[in-house]
Formats: C-alpha cells, structure tokens, sequence
C-alpha cells in the first residue's frame, strides 16, 4: 500500500494551516495600517525617518545592535516597561508602519530603545557612549565602538564636531590630534535621537492603563 | 523483505539471507560515500569555525574589550556569524549528510548520480562562506536566523533545491514496500524547509510585509526552522539509530504516527510565542501559546516510544557511542520540548522573555538535542561508507564527555543566570520577594547587567569544554578519513568491549 500521496497531503496542509493563519491573516487584516493625520500640526503620524536617521538605521543594523537591544515597549503591568521609562505607552502596531524594516528584537541585555530619542536627547552623551561605554555607564557590558570615530591631525581649525575634550583624561589623544566621530558614527547617532513613539494614537488611548500601584500584579502571581 | 531473502536463499542455499541483506546495504552505503563524506567534512570544519566565533562572542559578554577594536569582530555580527555557522554551516550539513544516508538505506535505493549532490553541496557550503562573510563585512539583515545578505540566498536555494529533488528521487526508486517513520520525518523536512525560506525571504526582505507582520513572519519562519526542519531530522535519526543498535524493534508503531502528525500540526503554529508582550495581536499570541502547549502531546508520546524502546537495553549505553549520543539527545529533547512550552505561559514569559533564560534553552535544543543526535549518527555512519573503524575510542569517549558535561553546565548556569536577570528586569515584586534586591522599584537597569556577569562567565567555561570535545571529535574524524584501510582493525570502536557482542551495531 502506497502512503505517500497522503502522507504529502498532510504535510502540505498542516503548514499551509499555519502559514494561513499567521501570515496572510494578519497581512489582510493589518499589513496595511495608514498613518494618522493630524490636522492640528498637519503632519502624518507616525513621522518618516529623515535621511540620516535612515542611514544610521542600516548602521544599527549591521552592527547587530538588535541581539542585545529591543525596541517595542510592553503594556503597564506585563514587566515593568513602563516603570523604567521606557516609554510613556505600550508599542502599537502602527508605530512600526513606516519601516521596512522592523527591528523589534528579542534580547535585553541592553535597555529598550524604542523611545532612546526621547530619554537620552543629548547627541555628545551617544558619542561618549559610543566612544566607550564605560565613560557614561559604568559597568556596562556593551563593547566600545571606537572605529565610528576617527583619530586625526588638526588641520587648520579643529572641527566643530570633535569629542575629545568631553573625554575623560585616559583617552585623550596626542596633542595637536582630535576624535571625530565618522559618518557611519553620526548617522547611528541621528538614527538614535530619531527614536520616539510619543505620539497617541486612537488605539493607543484605548490600551493605555494607568498601572495599579503593585496591588494589581501581587493578585495575579 | 521477507519474500526477498526467501527468494535468494531458494536459489542459493548456501546464502544467508543476513548476508544479502548486508550485500545490498553496503552497496547502498558505498553509493553515498562521497556526498555523505563532503557533506560531513563541511559540517566539521564549520563546527570548529562556529566554535570559535562561540568563544569569541561569549568572552565579549563579560570583557567588551576582549577585541574591542575591530569593527568585524564587534559582538553583534561575531556572535550573529557563530549562529550561521552552525546553523546553516555544520547543522545543516550533518542533516543533509544523515538525511541522504538514511533515505538511501530506508528506501533500499542506491544514491543515483552522486555527483550531482556533490555539486549541490559545494554550491551550499560556498553560499553559507559567503553568507558569513557578508555578515562579518557588515551586510547583515539583522533579521534573525535569516541574516545572511540578499547575494548569499539564491546561492543557498539553488543548492537546497538540488538537494531536495535528490532525495525524493532516492525515496521514488526505493525498493522497500513500507514507508518508515523515519522517511515521512525527513520527507516533511525536506518540503518544509524550502516553503518557510522563500517566504520569509520574500515576505521580510524583497517585498516586506507591512510592519510588525514581518515580525510574525520571522518567528513563524524562524521556530519552525527549528522544529520543522531541525527537529524531524533529529527525530527521524533517534527512530532509525535507537532500534537500529539496540537490534530490536521501535516500540510501538501507532505512537509514532500519532506523534509525527501531532507535531505536524502543533509545531507551526508555536512560533509567536516569541512576541509574546509585543506589538502584534493578542489572538495569535495566544494561538502561538496554545500551540506551544499542545506540543506537550508528540513530545510525550515520542519520549514514551523512545524509552519503551530503551527498557531493558540500558546496559549498550555503556558500550556503544552513537546509542550513548543518541540517548542523551532524545533525552534533552523532551525535556528541553517541555521546557518550551512552559516558557509559552504568560506569566513565566513575562520574567523569561528577553533573558538569558532564551539561549540557555535554545542551546538545549540545536546542542543537547540536535547536535548530540548528529554525533551519534556521524559515529554509525562514517565506519559504514570509509569501511574504516575510528581511530580512537579514548577520543569518542573524551568527545561525549566534554560535551554532555560542557552542554548541562551551560544550559543550567544560563537558565539560573537568566531567571536573575528577569526577575530583576521585569518582575521588580518578585525579585524582592526572592530577596534579589532591596525594595519592590525596579532596580537601576545597571544592576540586570551585572547580576549575570558571573553566569556569562561561567558560560565561556561550559564553552571552553565543549571547545575541547569538538577538537577530540575533530581529530578523530581527520585521524579516520586520512589512515589507510589496511592498518585498520575489524572490531567496530566501543567504549569497552561487550561481554556478547550481540549489542553492537551490525
């Protein structure tokens, strides 16, 4: 007796089920969210990454920044998200409409960065931490990204853009050298400050909860 | 089979039906001796490259300096080349290389143009080198397990195509009348694996889904990856190799079916059980967490059908070493299965997710499961297509132990190491009730990162044993491919010599 026919049958069917079901659901059912206007500012929420900030994202990208960084903030009250200051509200799916990529991640070995635009706004604290991360996190695991900066002759006027003399004494260059961050390194930065959901969304309104002061999560463990 | 050897013993008395049998099953092995030997070398020499890129990335966790300074050895693409090396470099290889071997024995069919699937392989390990250089060059996707660059992937899906249409030829000329469970795991594999590919490359990378949609695309692609193509090898291998050593039959043939089908449906869907928490909806979640548990049914069943075959034969564990691999991959299978599926629950994802705890498991499955499996059935197959012995049993015995006790550490340091970290990330009342910190606030994020450096340490020396097992098996395998046949002895290599030699491998 010959099985295989139906034996292929099934094995044909049981992914298309999932496939189904997971993907072309949900494609049909939200793969094509429009933005928001918002008639009072007239701009589309959410807002298009301007060029550099999409330039520094393939940066992100190829340094993996996604294995140890996610970037989707949970709801109040399913981990503590909300109570780090990660973000002011759950991520919706609409905050990730306009990407082409979507980076969502699966690590935390490093802090969420889904609102890092919004919490660390200072472009010279990104440099440092860049530059080594010891210099503004103590302690911190994450590697030093020196080759986004170059080391260079002063010539002429020194350039606006140098780093050096925020550094602390120990990574202070030859004299008459200066610490520029590359274009790749600027780019990252852009891409980082570009980082804010903070915009409400009629979903987000509705999803939004203001987190019970611990009685709520000490019930439900 | 009956009918066969009833034949040949009618018109040759003085032949065995053993005998015959043994005559077709070597010529069948000698058919697939150059493609398994390519494909096996490829998967060793990326084990040991995959090992090192392990070691690299593991020592980064705890010392960032630790080659901090070049930009292709930065932890997110060093550690990104370790997971494509031995996933698509040494597992996929090995799977390749026992899935061909098997499907020619099961099927009773000699490999037809080995050539062939020799070029298909060379075409996939060039594809996979090229991949992880990309990767190292910076042209990551940073989608993952799916992060070789867009001019590493046709090269891959060729070769996958011309593989895959090989061994449905190899099962379409079988001569054997039955269909063993082994070929309908590795014939599902073998027609999964390419559907989830091209559409997660094309729905993620050519033409992107919208949104967090790729993100369901990716986790359903990437989970499956696991257990519609890793694990039905892995499976289809202890099903052949178990009864195979032990001499005797698979306990029960109806557990098998049920146990087949129930993870042909479940293990599809468990995929979203990564997003758990995220910005996809709430309904597929909880599909993806309720397909996660019904898997509890074929790990279950497929545990009591392993074990049922086992009782009684424990005693060959001392003996043989692909039953001694074989067994612990089973083993870590079902528990590393269940462990899954409680993972799937709200609650514990809420302290495990985005943790330690993730790779510990994960290591659990490709390593304890997979790669243990693919040890065990390397140890049977390469004496059958060199018609050469192993060299050394102190190094096969060295090999098992380095990794079994190298994998257990790693898996139960991480675990530990894991839970610290989200207790203390996520669950700020909980962590206080363990007496992990002071107040019910979360503590400063800082204090996440420092709580697991001791684990991460510990980690780097689980890896460094397990290092030092993959040199043993390393050397045992060149040793074996490079002495002539004349120097070799006729006993198959054990760990000790059996009293009968009834419990060894024919």
């Amino acid at each position: 007796m010959n099985r295989a026919p139906l034996i292929f049958l099934g094995i044909f069917l049981t992914l298309a089920f999932s496939w189904t079901g997971i993907i072309l659901v949900n494609q049909i059912g939200y793969g094509s969210l429009k933005p928001v206007f918002n008639e009072d500012e007239g701009a589309a929420y959410p807002l298009q990454t301007p060029g550099l900030a999409a330039r520094g994202k393939l940066v992100y990208e190829d340094l993996g920044c996604i294995y140890c960084h996610s970037q989707q903030v949970r709801r109040p009250g399913y981990g503590s998200d909300i109570e780090r200051g990660w973000g002011e509200r759950q991520s919706v799916a609409r905050d990730y409409i306009r990407e082409s990529r979507v980076l969502l991640g699966t690590m935390r070995t490093g802090p969420d960065l889904r609102n890092i635009g919004a919490r660390q706004t200072d472009p010279t604290w990104h440099y440092l931490h860049f530059y080594d991360p010891q210099i503004t996190s103590n302690g911190s695991i994450m590697p030093p990204f020196k080759f986004l900066f170059e080391t260079r002759k002063i010539v002429g006027q020194p350039s606006p853009k140098a780093i050096q003399s925020k550094l602390p004494e120990k990574y202070q260059p030859k004299p008459g050298y200066e610490i520029v961050p590359t274009e790749r390194g600027e780019n990252l930065v852009a891409y980082l400050l570009s980082l804010k959901d903070t915009y409400a969304y009629p979903e987000t309104k509705n999803v939004y909860v203001e987190p019970k002061p611990e009685a709520g999560k000490e019930e439900k463990k | 089979m009956a009918s066969a050897h009833s034949l040949a013993s009618s018109l040759n008395p003085a032949t065995t039906s053993d005998d015959v049998k043994r005559a077709e099953l070597s010529e069948i092995d000698a058919s697939t001796k150059w493609p398994a030997l390519f494909l096996l070398a490829s998967a060793v020499g990326w084990l040991l490259i995959g090992t090192l890129f392990a070691l690299i990335s593991s020592f980064k966790m705890h010392s960032p300096d630790f080659l901090g300074n070049y930009e292709w050895l930065t932890f997110g693409r060093v550690r990104t080349a370790h997971l494509n090396a031995v996933t698509y470099g040494w597992s996929v290889n090995a799977s390749f290389a026992v899935a061909f071997w098997l499907m020619a024995r099961l099927s009773r069919s000699v490999l037809r143009h080995a050539g062939l699937l020799i070029v298909a392989a060379v075409f996939w390990n060039i594809g996979v080198t090229v991949g992880i250089f990309g990767i190292l060059a910076g042209d990551s996707t940073s989608i993952e397990w799916l992060e070789m660059p867009v001019y590493a992937t046709p090269l891959l899906f060729l070769a996958y195509a011309l593989v895959g249409a090989w061994a449905v030829i190899t099962f379409r000329f079988g001569k054997s009348p039955h269909i063993y469970v082994s070929q309908w795991y590795i014939l599902a594999a073998l027609f999964w694996f390419p559907w989830l590919y091209s559409v997660a490359e094309i729905m993620i990378i050519f033409a992107p889904a919208g949104g967090t949609v790729q993100a369901l695309v990716n986790w359903w692609f990437a989970h499956n990856v696991l257990g519609l193509w890793f694990t039905p090898i892995g499976l289809a291998a202890i099903y052949y190799f178990l009864p195979k050593v032990l001499g005797k039959p698979i306990h029960s043939y109806y557990l098998s079916v049920i146990g087949f089908w129930s993870l042909a449906i479940f293990y599809n869907w468990a995929g979203v059980h990564h997003l758990i928490g995220g910005p996809v909806p709430v309904w597929v979640q909880s599909a993806g967490i309720a397909a996660s548990f019904m898997m509890i049914i074929p790990v279950i069943v497929t545990a009591i059908n392993h074990h049922m075959t086992m009782v009684g034969s424990f005693g060959a564990l001392k003996y043989s070493p692909t039953l001694r691999f074989i067994v612990f991959g089973a083993v870590s299978y079902t528990l590393t299965s269940l462990q899954g599926s409680s993972m799937a629950i709200r609650s514990w994802a809420e302290v495990t997710h985005f943790t330690h705890y993730t790779v510990a498991h994960a290591h659990w499955g490709m390593y304890a499961f997979f790669t243990m499996v693919m040890f065990g059935s390397i140890y049977y197959i390469m004496p059958r297509i060199l018609l050469k012995e192993w060299p050394s049993a102190k190094l096969i015995s060295l090999h098992f132990w380095a990794t079994a006790i190298g994998i257990t550490l790693y898996v139960a340091d991480l675990s530990i190491g894991g839970v610290i970290q989200g207790l203390l990330l996520n669950t700020p009342v909980l962590a206080h009730k363990f007496g992990l910190q002071q107040g019910t606030d979360p503590v400063p994020f800082i204090d996440t990162v420092k709580a697991t450096i001791p684990y991460l340490k510990w980690r780097s020396y689980a890896g460094i044993l397990i290092t030092v097992g993959h040199v043993a098996f390393a050397v045992n395998f060149v040793w074996m491919v490079a002495r002539s046949v004349q120097t070799t002895k006729t006993q198959p290599t054990l760990f000790r010599t059996p009293p009968e030699m009834e419990v060894t491998a024919q």
